[in-house]
């Protein structure tokens, strides 16, 4: 035993020397998903690297985060880990993330990525992360037989939403498949701000959090339509997973739902044609604008120079056009690199590349923040928690919502 | 003889050392935490009283707080009642108490998680109780506490009886059969009545364990965690919050490690608050 430990010890010292191992801390177990991870797994090891997967056990995103703030305070880090929007900068604060600028600079980054993608990539400047994909969040999904059957149309704007709506009542279809859980209530709140208020209201008031707009006549009128809303949802919806409300809609029980775009997966997975079975349009009122739910690697500092090397090897290839291609065809999201061929996307995925784009260049592409992307994980906890408590209390006005509001997004 | 002095501290050294470092020791950490400046890591600025300045002016700690009251007791006092009535009737020498007494402690077997998920079913009004009554063509019933944010908390306390009631039976009943037979038989002698027996007798006897059962039932009730996170994730909203499910969204979701702590410790004082007059009289009576 004495004489096998350092020679085992060497070995291992050498085996490093060579190439780096990559631990990274990923959720991508499910179909999918998984087949891409394998996909870049492979990338790395034909380079010589060797992959570990960080595992957590008991999934979620919050065992994870706990082990990996654990590992990250014993000075035992991994390579990469999944960690999106202002929560990236909560990171780089505690100064563990590691500088990207190297790779981003050989690679044509900042041409790469929308300006407002890039910003929360970067910590004082510098990229600090590594963006894999966007999801767009303001998607309406509608069953076009139940909306024949109660002959209504697919609104396009919140006028004809609540028109739809009481037309799919009166046909005995749930208007609205909705999930009463606290991100849910946010995505439909959040949509309806950016219809109602438009894009510039949303990123004063949602995102800069200014208080003049988030107690504003406008804001104000975003709740009442919020709250009409629910007016439209069946009663058994709180607490509700978003795949089963999506569910709802597949089967016609319900006409539409408001959601990002990885409900498409259920409705692929359910057999459904886009287009036909189902239809994706933009939430009402909000077609010329788009909310982003962008994921990313977070790079943390690393001691070794071999896995240093390795690290950068594999933000480099996150960002390839390969990868950037097979991912986002398996998740059902986009590509977040720009310029990137879209045919073996379908219908709905092509119409979100293009709107990112043009709403990129005309200012209208803003955050989620029922997804993180927006503003500290706090004040964006303070406010969901109003949300979610006027969306469930019948007794609550917009105006004591509102400023309840205000005082949340005053947390810091 | 030597021996006899050093094996027993010997053998008992090493829970201690582990009791003291992990159990105590963590406590005064978490101390510290919550006068800390403490975001997504911990960070020990110190920053005096400022996060328990916060705790008092978030709304959703006072909700936690306010369930925390009405499910405490309710949930105490309930599970206290039911369990004590079981124990009364199944001690009167009834047939099959076997089968019965099994029965009534089985929901103990589970953990509050499965009793959370079989009760979110059950109360769910398009799943379980309402719907059932609307096929069997009673349609003006109604039952929709879980989906209103001002009842929902009740939900939590009937699952929580439902799973308590039982265990408190058996510790009621442990102590009935402790009951010397001949001075009820003398009581009966004398004419006593059988509510008169139970009142004046019975009871009066059982408080050494009335008391250890309202300690384990109240700890129960203020570290109650898993049964919410199954029956309503803290909803509809975050109405159905308590100081632990609170104390675990600021810690782990939302960097705010400081907030999280601070809960934590307004939670010890709240055990301590129980725990330690108790101690006190069990110590005294004891001399």
């Amino acid at each position: 035993m004495k004489r096998i430990l350092p020679l085992s010890l060497i070995a291992i010292a050498c085996g490093a020397a060579q190439a780096g191992e990559l631990e990274v801390l990923h959720w991508w177990t499910s179909g999918g998903e998984a087949k891409a991870a394998a996909a870049l797994k492979a990338s790395m090891q034909a380079k010589g690297h060797t992959w570990k997967d960080f595992a957590v056990a008991g999934g979620g995103g919050d065992a994870a985060m706990t082990v990996l703030k654990s590992r990250v305070v014993s000075g035992n880090a991994p390579a990469a880990a999944q960690i999106k929007g202002p929560s990236l900068q909560e990171w780089a604060q505690e100064g563990v993330l590691a500088n990207l600028d190297g790779v981003a600079k050989a690679e044509k980054w900042d041409a790469l990525l929308p300006k407002v993608v890039s910003d929360v990539m970067k910590y004082k400047g510098s990229y600090i992360a590594v963006p894999v994909n966007v999801h767009r969040v303001n998607w309406l999904w509608a069953n076009p037989a139940a909306f024949s059957k109660a002959g209504a149309k697919v609104p396009a704007t919140w006028d004809e939403f609540f028109v739809a709506a009481e037309a799919l009542k009166k046909a005995g279809i749930t208007p609205i498949a909705h999930g009463g859980q606290n991100w849910q209530d946010f995505t439909t709140f959040e949509a309806v701000a950016l219809g109602v208020g438009g894009a510039d209201f949303y990123k004063k008031a949602l995102v800069q959090l200014d208080p003049a707009s988030v107690s504003s006549p406008t804001m104000e009128k975003v709740l009442t339509t919020f709250k009409r809303v629910k007016g439209y949802t069946d009663k058994n919806s709180p607490g509700r997973d978003w795949n089963l409300a999506t569910a709802m809609v597949i089967k016609g029980e319900a006409g539409m739902q408001i959601m990002g775009d990885w409900a498409k997966g259920e409705f692929l997975a359910a057999g459904k044609v886009p287009g036909k079975d189902f239809v994706c349009v933009a939430a009402p009122g909000t077609a010329k604008a788009y909310t982003f739910n962008v994921d990313s690697f977070a790079m943390f500092k690393l001691k070794n120079d071999a896995n240093t090397k390795a690290q950068n090897d594999l933000a480099a290839a996150i960002m390839g056009p390969e990868f950037q291609e097979v991912f986002n065809l398996n998740k059902g999201s986009i590509p977040v690199r720009l310029g990137m061929k879209m045919d073996k996307f379908d219908d709905c995925a092509k119409l979100s590349s293009k709107d990112f784009v043009d709403d990129a260049k005309s200012g209208t592409l803003v955050p989620s923040i029922a997804h993180g992307m927006a503003v500290p994980s706090a004040t964006e906890g303070a406010i969901k928690d109003v949300v979610s408590q006027f969306w469930n209390d019948d007794k609550m006005d917009a105006k004591a919502a509102m400023s309840k509001l205000a005082a949340a997004a005053k947390t810091k | 003889m030597h021996q006899k002095g050093w094996l027993p501290k010997l053998v008992v050294a090493p829970s201690f050392v582990v009791g003291l470092a992990f159990i105590y020791g963590l406590m005064a950490w978490n101390g510290y935490l919550s006068v800390s400046a403490s975001r997504l890591l911990p960070n020990y600025e110190f920053v005096g009283l400022e996060q328990y300045l916060r705790l008092w002016e978030s709304e959703r700690f006072r909700v936690a707080l306010t369930n925390m009251a009405i499910f405490g007791g309710l949930f105490i006092g309930g599970a206290m009642a039911i369990g004590m009535l079981l124990a009364v009737l199944l001690d009167q020498k009834i047939r099959a108490e076997g089968v019965l007494r099994t029965v009534y402690l089985y929901p103990m077997a589970l953990s509050f998680i499965v009793t959370g998920t079989a009760w979110k079913w059950i109360l769910n009004p398009g799943l379980g109780l309402e719907a059932t009554m609307h096929r069997w063509g009673w349609d003006s019933f109604s039952f929709e506490w879980l989906i209103d944010p001002d009842r929902a908390i009740y939900c939590i306390v009937i699952a929580g009886i439902w799973q308590s009631a039982g265990f408190v039976m058996a510790l009621f009943l442990a102590g009935l059969r402790g009951i010397d037979d001949s001075i009820i038989k003398a009581a009966q002698m004398d004419g006593a009545s059988l509510p008169r027996i139970y009142w004046r007798i019975v009871l009066p006897s059982l408080r050494p364990v009335v008391f250890s059962t309202l300690m384990i039932v109240s700890h129960l009730a203020i570290k109650s965690f898993d049964l919410v996170v199954a029956l309503t994730a803290g909803g509809p909203g975050f109405s159905t919050d308590l100081p632990a499910t609170f104390m675990y969204a600021m810690s782990f979701s939302r960097g705010q490690i400081g907030q999280g702590a601070a809960a934590a410790t307004v939670m010890l004082a709240m055990i301590a608050a129980i725990v330690v007059p108790y101690l006190y009289s069990e110590l005294r009576t004891k001399k």
